[in-house]
């Protein structure tokens, strides 16, 4: 018998070369945008404008507006903030803890999931700076600056500073990974305007690439920088959710108050943020016409990572129950038998089913490898995960220790709009990432097409080869 | 004549293609300016002798600045300029301090380091860089040789050599 290959299914199909690489994602750069994507810039431009009257309205009334109470002092805004963070890290993983384990499959999505990143940290960082009512002295008071008062400085001790320190260097830093990668494919885009005499576009480009040429030299630093910004950016991901979840865990709120969260906290990050991938990948690849290096392929291996994660969250909420029966602690006891029979059971159970039972359905390969499935699937995640919050955050605080302060929590139209505002801003910023920047990383595919290239599995030389003998 | 002007262009379609030539050429004493690559080609800069990038001791170093800046912050504001007790806990102790010490130290690493990435590299926003083959960001591996370096072996020879060794052009760029 003659095993005729021992490589890998192709990463890349339909026998690409080098220059369809260049063509096939520069192409939307250098086109017109397609009718689909001026509807979809309309739609989200309608929810900014919405959401904005509505932040307006919060910034002049005060964050009276929202459906706050005495005894809920934190709902939609947190919720959402948490939310939205957690969408964020699925980009970091995909681009620095699968480029560390050397993950080939990470090079078709790492783009775009590192501008989801980028996107959403803006989207959650906009809820804390609401809900200061005075956001324009959001960073003056929130960072050890120099004031009046003293010097008064900000508390090192508190996890919500702690959080201010994670957030903005989670962002910075992913921020500058995203663009450190985006630089040679400026390049190709300026090198294509030069070549189509397209000189206006050509010169934004050749700025935006900081005048990249890809010499040897060049491309072995910038290895090594890619190399030690996934290492760096591994443990930030990590902290960033750790930090995030201590905002509840260091509290002694009943139902907050657990040693669990950390990792639980950082499991459903990446669960929920694959899941968001998956939504915006599975629209990018179809509009854009990118099947052949978003393949069924890398779908079913994030599908794959969904089970893993949605099967860890899973866990950490049978733990909870667990430990909130055996510790014998009634307030934590209590907290949780409201929650999975008190007046949000609701919420409990939209968020068990939405986020336990719904990505174990991708054990079966049919389900894992169809696009439908996986779509509706990955909205659903979302919707479970983004319930997760609201039930930790509103569940423990709606029944306090005194009976008679126990309330419930209703949105207002600021409470939605807000968070419409930032679905606004998530897509109007991600479609036109999708317009002007190149949404596959065109460098790090080239460099894998040959190795990983359907003609490649075959041991087919490409036809430059002959002359080598 | 002045060096760094004028160029022979070897163009190569395959990496593997390439690496073979670069260590071809080395050996018969052509003295390679540079190669131009759309993508990173692993094992070129060993072949080219380049020496390992100093860019992880800059990365360290900035690290480090970060660690004892938010450390000394966090003590002096907490512990010297204003002491401050919380809950009855101890003003300036080390633990609460990490969190803070961990994401100080990673901005600064890897701000640090991207500048100084930017800058040992010549990456500005500005100015029109030297463009030796457009084409190298595209589909196509480019040698460039700078002739007037190369006095040993003359310009037919280099010719030939790229040819021989996979080249599927060989050009002429001269600058002014």
């Amino acid at each position: 018998m003659q095993v005729t290959s021992a490589v890998r299914d192709p990463l890349i199909t339909s026998g690409k070369t080098l220059k369809d690489v260049s063509h096939d994602v520069s192409r939307q750069v250098e086109n017109k945008p397609t009718g689909l994507w001026y509807i979809g810039m309309a739609i989200s431009l309608s929810l900014l404008a919405f959401g904005f009257y509505c932040i307006c309205v919060l910034l002049w009334e005060g964050i009276g507006v929202w459906g706050l109470n005495k005894t809920v002092g934190w709902a939609w805004d947190i919720t959402n903030f948490v939310w939205w963070v957690g969408i964020g890290h699925a980009g970091t993983l995909i681009s620095a803890i699968l480029l560390l384990f050397r993950q080939r499959w990470r090079m078709s999505i790492n783009r775009a999931a590192e501008a989801m990143t980028i996107f959403a940290v803006i989207c959650a960082a906009t809820f804390p700076l609401m809900h200061m009512g005075r956001l324009w002295l959001g960073f003056y008071w929130a960072l050890p600056l120099p004031n009046t008062y003293g010097s008064l400085w900000v508390n090192f001790n508190s996890p919500l500073l702690w959080d201010v320190f994670a957030i903005s260097t989670y962002f910075t830093v992913s921020l500058v990974f995203w663009y450190i990668g985006l630089i040679p494919d400026f390049a190709t885009i300026r090198d294509r305007a030069i070549v189509q005499g397209a000189n206006t576009r050509a010169a934004i480009y050749n700025a935006l690439s900081f005048g990249w040429q890809g010499g040897a030299k060049t491309w072995m630093r910038y290895e090594s920088v890619a190399l030690i910004l996934a290492g760096l950016s591994t443990p930030l991901v990590l902290s960033v959710h750790t930090i995030v979840s201590m905002d509840f865990a260091t509290s002694v709120i009943p139902g907050w108050h657990t040693t669990i969260f950390p990792p639980y906290f950082v499991a459903g990050a990446i669960f929920s943020g694959f899941a968001m991938v998956l939504t915006l990948l599975l629209v990018t690849r179809k509009v854009f016409k990118l099947e052949d290096y978003i393949t069924i392929y890398h779908i079913e291996l994030m599908n794959i990572i969904i089970i893993v994660t949605g099967s860890i969250v899973g866990i950490a909420y049978i733990t909870e129950l667990f430990i909130a029966w055996y510790s014998g602690v009634e307030y934590e006891g209590y907290a949780f038998y409201n929650r999975v029979q008190g007046p949000y059971a609701w919420a409990y159970w939209s968020m068990m089913t939405c986020n336990v039972i719904s990505p174990q359905l991708f054990w079966i390969k049919k389900i894992r490898t169809s696009l439908v499935a996986t779509f509706v699937l990955s909205i659903v995640v979302n919707i479970g995960m983004w319930f997760e919050r609201f039930v930790i955050i509103v569940t423990s605080l709606h029944r306090d220790y005194v009976p008679s302060s126990w309330t419930m929590f209703h949105p207002t139209m600021y409470d939605i709009g807000e968070y419409l505002f930032t679905f606004g801003f998530f897509f109007t910023a991600f479609l036109l990432f999708a317009k002007f920047f190149p949404v596959v990383n065109m460098a790090e595919i080239k460099s894998i097409l040959k190795a990983t290239s359907s003609e490649g599995k075959h041991g087919t030389p490409r036809e430059v080869d002959k002359t080598r003998h | 004549m002045a060096a760094n002007k004028n160029f022979l262009l070897g163009v190569f379609e395959d990496e593997d293609v390439l690496v073979n030539a670069v260590q071809i050429l080395r050996t018969r004493g052509v003295k390679i300016h540079e190669v131009f690559t759309p993508f990173p080609v692993h094992g070129l800069d060993e072949v080219l002798g380049y020496t390992r990038s100093r860019l992880p001791i800059a990365a360290f170093l900035f690290g480090l600045t970060g660690t004892c800046l938010a450390l000394l912050m966090q003590f002096w504001m907490m512990g010297y300029d204003w002491p401050m007790i919380i809950g009855g806990k101890p003003h300036s102790a080390l633990p609460p301090f990490i969190p803070v010490t961990f994401e100080f130290t990673v901005l600064l690493s890897a701000l640090g380091m991207v500048a100084t990435f930017m800058i040992v590299s010549d990456m500005k926003p500005y100015g029109k860089p030297r463009q030796f083959d457009v084409r190298s960001t595209d589909d196509k591996l480019v040698m460039a040789i700078d002739v007037d370096v190369n006095r040993t072996v003359s310009r037919t020879a280099i010719t030939q050599l790229l040819k021989d060794a996979g080249a599927s052009e060989v050009n002429e760029k001269v600058f002014p």
